[in-house]
């Protein structure tokens, strides 16, 4: 038997996850799995999705072996799974247009959804305009000040952006905004959420629609190598590049799975975003799972050059392998994810986000300790041309 | 007293109880067992006092200020329950705390209970919590004797409503309306509707108490001339205390006034 199955029992891994969510919003939760677990085996809306993801959105994306950084590391082979190639710059389309398809087959006519720097906003926007909903993104007013240029592009892609004032005016209070949006209007609105958090279903569910990640990344590599990876790398923000990386993956136990946390400015700093690293396990946005929190159980806030990366929990099912073992979860700084990020930009042409910087500046260091026939996957989860002015400003460099 | 004598006796005089909400610690927890005092002696039957959180995501912008205001002013898990233990101690009025349940799980539920019994607390209201979620939590309450309070909404199916009544102790907590918790100018004609619906299901079982948007006296005799045990109000008594922060006597004065009118509301004199 499989170590590790499909579907969580009452939406738990382990102890992770659940649903504690007001009873208000239990009706929709579960409105949602009885779709979800309809529509999954619908050969019809299979069949739509990946039509839209492959003529739409650009899968699958190349395995690329970077030869260049692999040579000056001088260690296991690195390849790049281009995530970035995708349309919008990111993975986040795996899951948008997955779950913009279900909203529209559930007959919802408006879709909210929260996000950080906008790079969520930004594919539920594609995703919702080429398929006719009205989308509403909630955004921190702090994030919105930040990130202008991405407001204006979610503007552009016809959707509404909510300034959020409440709490630290950051990502998880965008969150909590969302669902209260949600609880108001559970009948007609569908809460696109943008990583594997939040209540059961929706960890499985971005999880399912990320997988295709890891389904590409194991053919490709079977088909280039002949053989299984020894090592795959992302970075964890809520989780869902990482989750869709690995999860095809789990079973075969050979491949080390390895997370990325955003350390900021040093865990001893107290100002990162590590909740797996450095957290504590806590209760919200309907999950059991790690949170960055102090000793009464406030949650606390959060910093990192990466706004991606920029969320006080994880989700649960990255919680569960870690205490399975099964995954290991490490930090790195800003400092160090910039220095990955000029680094990959010099030797391989490819600008990279600033989130999975983060994930590549550990996998070097990785690849210098294995042997020169290992093989590294790191999801290449997005395009740098975002955090081009944020690491100008890093570098003091006036543009 | 506890939450279910109160409601019996309210019940034999034919009348329903007014429950009152505040936050623990807003504006400073020196002020809370003053408010509480005035909402008792303007006719409360049933306090409910809030713990502080940093993601109320149950609460409108109103009681998501006080919040804020309560954290600020150094309001932690344990100060709160200190507060109740003076209120109990200075009042005869069952007193229930409202919390998210990430405080909780965070002090560890069991010493969470034990903590609130030794602050005499009659029971514990915790509105992310559904019943599936609460294998370990009601247990540990039953065991330290405290009333668990879940909630309903308008989107609760009679199949989920049974379930929940065997969960609960001391008063059913019914969420009028789809949203969050802050006044409304109206009455929703739903919430009326949906009192009538689950009444069949409660009566003679567990009290009906009904909140999330009650902030007026003919919006309390309404649902309480539809039959239900009890109103809540909330976010009324949080935007005065806001209000008038900055002169402790108004706002004394004004909650006291203001809870003995609501509390008329809920007195049937054709019963
Ligand atoms: C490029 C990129 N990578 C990673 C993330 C982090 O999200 P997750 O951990 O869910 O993959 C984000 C989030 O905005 C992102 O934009």
């Amino acid at each position: 038997m499989k170590e590790f199955t499909n579907n969580p029992l009452d939406g738990k891994y382990g102890k992770y996850g659940g649903r504690f969510v007001p009873e208000t919003l239990m009706s929709a939760v579960l409105e949602l799995e009885k779709a979800y677990s309809s529509l999954k085996k619908d050969p019809d809306f299979k069949e739509e999705l990946e039509y839209y993801l492959s003529e739409y959105a650009g899968r699958p994306t190349p395995l690329y072996f970077a030869k260049n950084l692999t040579e000056k590391v001088g260690g296991a082979k690195i390849y790049l799974k281009r995530e970035d190639l995708l349309h919008g710059g990111a993975h986040k389309i795996n899951n948008t247009m997955g779950q913009a398809l279900m909203a529209k087959r559930m007959g919802k006519t408006r879709v909210i959804a929260e996000t950080g720097a906008g790079q969520h906003g930004v594919a539920t926007a594609i995703a919702c305009a080429v398929l006719g909903l009205k989308a509403e993104i909630y955004m921190g007013k702090e994030d919105i000040e930040r990130q202008k240029l991405n407001v204006f592009r979610m503007n552009l892609l016809n959707a509404k952006v909510h300034p959020v004032e409440s709490g630290s005016m950051t990502l998880k209070d965008s969150i909590n905004e969302a669902l209260r949006d949600w609880v108001t209007n559970i009948q007609t609105t569908y809460y696109l959420i943008g990583s594997v958090v939040g209540p059961h279903p929706y960890p499985m569910i971005v999880r399912d629609f990320q997988s295709v990640i890891g389904r590409e990344i194991k053919a490709q590599i079977m088909k280039k190598e002949n053989g299984l990876p020894d090592a795959l790398v992302a970075c964890v923000g809520g989780g869902s590049n990482a989750m869709g990386t690995f999860y095809p993956f789990l079973n075969d136990p050979s491949v080390k799975l390895y997370g990325v946390e955003a350390a900021g400015h040093g865990i001893e700093s107290g100002k990162h975003a590590a909740s797996l690293c450095a957290g504590y396990e806590g209760v919200l946005h309907g999950m059991l799972t790690y949170f960055l929190q102090d000793e009464h159980g406030q949650i606390c806030t959060t910093h990192s050059i990466s706004a991606g990366l920029d969320y006080p929990g994880v989700g649960p099912e990255h919680s569960f392998l870690k205490a399975k073992g099964r995954a290991e979860y490490k930090s790195v700084t800003d400092d160090k994810a910039v220095e990955a990020f000029l680094e990959l930009s010099k030797t391989e042409g490819i600008v990279p986000a600033l989130e999975p910087s983060h994930s590549l500046a550990f996998a070097i260091e990785l690849a210098g300790t294995m042997k020169k026939d290992d093989l590294i996957v790191l999801t290449l989860s997005g395009r740098g041309d975002k955090d081009v002015q944020v690491v100008a400003d890093y570098l003091k460099v006036k543009v | 007293m506890s939450i279910e004598k109160s409601f019996k006796r309210l019940k034999e005089e034919g009348n329903g109880a007014l429950i009152s909400y505040i936050m623990g610690g807003d504006p400073q927890p020196d002020l809370t067992p003053r408010i509480a005092g005035a909402l008792v002696e303007g006719g409360t039957d049933i306090l409910e006092l809030g713990i502080p959180f940093s993601d109320p995501i149950a609460d409108g912008p109103t009681i998501q200020g006080a919040n804020q205001r309560a954290l600020s002013s150094g309001t932690t898990p344990l100060k709160v329950l200190e507060l109740a233990s003076q209120i109990k101690d200075d009042h005869d009025v069952p007193l229930v705390i409202l919390t998210y349940y990430n405080p909780i799980f965070r002090i560890g539920p069991k010493k969470f209970f034990d903590m609130a019994k030794k602050s005499k607390v009659d029971g514990v209201i915790v509105p992310d919590l559904p019943v599936e979620e609460a294998q370990d939590y009601k247990p540990i309450a039953d065991t330290h004797g405290l009333d668990t309070i879940f909630l309903a909404s308008p989107s609760t199916t009679i199949d989920r409503l049974e379930k929940i009544i065997k969960y609960t102790s001391g008063f059913l907590y019914l969420v009028s309306l789809f949203g969050v918790t802050g006044a409304r100018e109206k009455l929703q004609q739903s919430t009326i509707y949906i009192i009538k619906k689950f009444l069949p299901y409660t009566a003679g079982r567990i009290p009906l108490a009904v909140g999330f948007g009650i902030s007026q006296p003919h919006h309390i005799k309404s649902i309480i001339e539809a039959g239900a045990d009890g109103a809540i109000v909330g976010s009324a008594f949080v935007e005065m205390i806001k209000r008038s922060r900055y002169d402790v006597n108004m706002m004394l004065n004004g909650i006291r006034r203001y809870a003995s009118e609501l509390k008329r509301a809920t007195i049937l004199k054709s019963k």
